[in-house]
């Protein structure tokens, strides 16, 4: 007898809030729509915030709600962009690729430090420390951050305490150049096309020829020895525009610092060196 | 009334269900490396664990006694929770999506966390009343949010320190679980009812 009890009391409990729940789930239901699912499938999932959302699942609803641009995924590129827009039925202009770059070449070799840092590790915390170890202000600390924050294990720490960039896994987010305290990190477009002056010091040419080896000193030879008129000055730093550039390498012979390189060589030399320090 | 204090104070402080009781140590673990996830599993489990312990309470005196069933109790309040749980869910989803984007993906989460069902049963167990169990479900779950937040503080501390490389990780987590926990011990027998 007391088995049937037990039976008819579980049964009934169980029946109770199979009930109550298929009840709820009439009465509460949420009319969503079935885009937001198939957008989130379409987006890479990396949740990076590039797209200005908090992460994927915010930035399909944005989409759903006609906020966003069907185009804002910049990791995802113009196969997500084209996927969106098939799923929304609308055209859409491709997104133009671009990578990450670590403006700076002043290594352990090339740069000079003020003093030996024995804190925490990190980025954030060395420049707060009267302001980074090293003598020049807007060089690379070398400690990281950026590194950490790649969600597409694209940077790698060089041999010599430069990130490099792995463009072939770079997607272009920007989270590394957020996580940089020193702006180093800019977005440029994808390819290797062009010269760069590989540098992001603001100091006078004085201040940087006594803290680095490799770093613009805002001289001008490049700006009068370019017949593109690419490259002009941003205080006292050289800047060239991608755009103009048509890589004929006349800045490189006229830099006596040796701050611009063409975009293909940029990763060479660091690696070069390993070789040559492991030998 | 001195009772039901004394009850809040013994089951936040000297009888902590993670800390002193090894009670829901997956999501103690699991879901302290930042604040503010901890501060969100935290509030989901007191909300879970009073709602639920007023249930099974009820479940247990106007159902399982009376039809002389006490031997279920275990199975149905399995059944009681996971069914409350995922009620509570929808229903939040509907009226309110804020609460419902706070709590998250935390809400399942403690369908099957261990402190929730250990509360439901020792309530029983311990005689309580129904206010002295809705007590000590909020006392039990407020000891449980307190020690995810001491110990996501001390993680995100312990993220920028130097540990050694043998220790890093997992490791250095349940070492430092096990000093808290020790720690906690200092609070043993200065309370009872």
């Amino acid at each position: 007898m007391q088995i049937l009890f037990a039976v008819i009391a579980l049964g009934g409990v169980g029946a109770f809030f199979g009930l109550l729940l298929g009840l709820a789930a009439r009465f509460f239901a949420v009319p969503t729509d079935s885009r937001i699912e198939a957008i989130r499938e379409a987006l890479p999932g990396a949740n990076c915030g590039a797209c200005a959302y908090a992460g994927c699942n915010q930035y399909a609803e944005a989409i759903i709600e006609e906020r966003a641009p069907l185009n804002g995924c910049i990791p995802g590129g113009a196969m997500t962009a084209e996927a969106i827009a098939a799923i929304m039925g609308e055209e859409v202009d491709a997104v133009e690729p671009v990578v990450a770059a670590v403006f700076c070449r002043g290594d352990q070799r090339h740069a000079r430090d003020l003093f030996t840092y024995h804190g925490i590790l990190d980025c954030d915390y060395a420049q707060q420390f009267h302001g980074g170890f090293k003598a020049c202000p807007d060089g690379c600390l070398g400690l990281g951050n950026c590194v950490r924050a790649c969600p597409f294990e694209a940077i790698s720490m060089g041999p010599r305490g430069l990130p490099l960039v792995d463009q072939s896994a770079c997607t272009g987010c920007g989270l590394c150049a957020e996580a940089c305290p020193r702006d180093i990190i800019r977005l440029v477009p994808q390819g290797d096309q062009g010269h760069l002056v590989w540098c992001s010091s603001q100091q006078r040419g004085k201040t940087v020829t006594r803290s680095c080896e490799v770093g613009c000193t805002g001289c001008r030879a490049c700006v009068r020895a370019c017949p593109q008129e690419a490259i002009s000055m941003e205080g006292y730093l050289a800047v060239i525009d991608l755009q103009k550039c048509d890589d004929c390498g006349l800045c490189v012979e006229k830099c006596r610092f040796g701050s611009i390189l063409p975009r293909r060589e940029s990763a060479a030399p660091a690696a070069a060196e390993s070789e040559a320090a492991s030998a | 009334m001195e009772k039901l204090i004394s009850i809040l104070f013994i089951y936040i402080l000297v009888d902590n269900f993670v800390l002193q009781r090894f009670f829901g140590i997956c999501p103690f673990l699991g879901v302290s490396r930042k604040m503010e996830t901890a501060m969100g599993m935290g509030m989901a489990v007191v909300f879970v664990i009073t709602l639920s312990t007023l249930v099974t309470w009820l479940v247990h005196y106007y159902i399982l006694v009376p039809l002389g069933l006490e031997f279920l109790q275990l199975v149905t309040f399995i059944l009681v929770i996971a069914g409350l749980v995922q009620l509570v869910e929808t229903f939040l989803r509907k009226t309110s999506p804020t609460l419902y984007q706070g709590l998250g993906i935390y809400l399942p989460l403690i369908t099957t966390n261990c402190a929730v069902l250990a509360v439901a049963l020792l309530a029983v167990r311990q005689d309580f009343s129904l206010l002295e169990s809705v007590v000590f479900g909020i006392a039990a779950s407020l000891g449980f949010w307190m020690a995810l937040v001491i110990m996501s503080g001390i993680r995100e501390r312990l993220d920028l320190a130097k540990v050694p490389a043998s220790l890093q990780g997992t490791a250095i987590t349940l070492i430092t679980a096990g000093i808290l926990s020790l720690a906690f011990m200092g609070f043993r027998g200065m309370l009872s009812f």
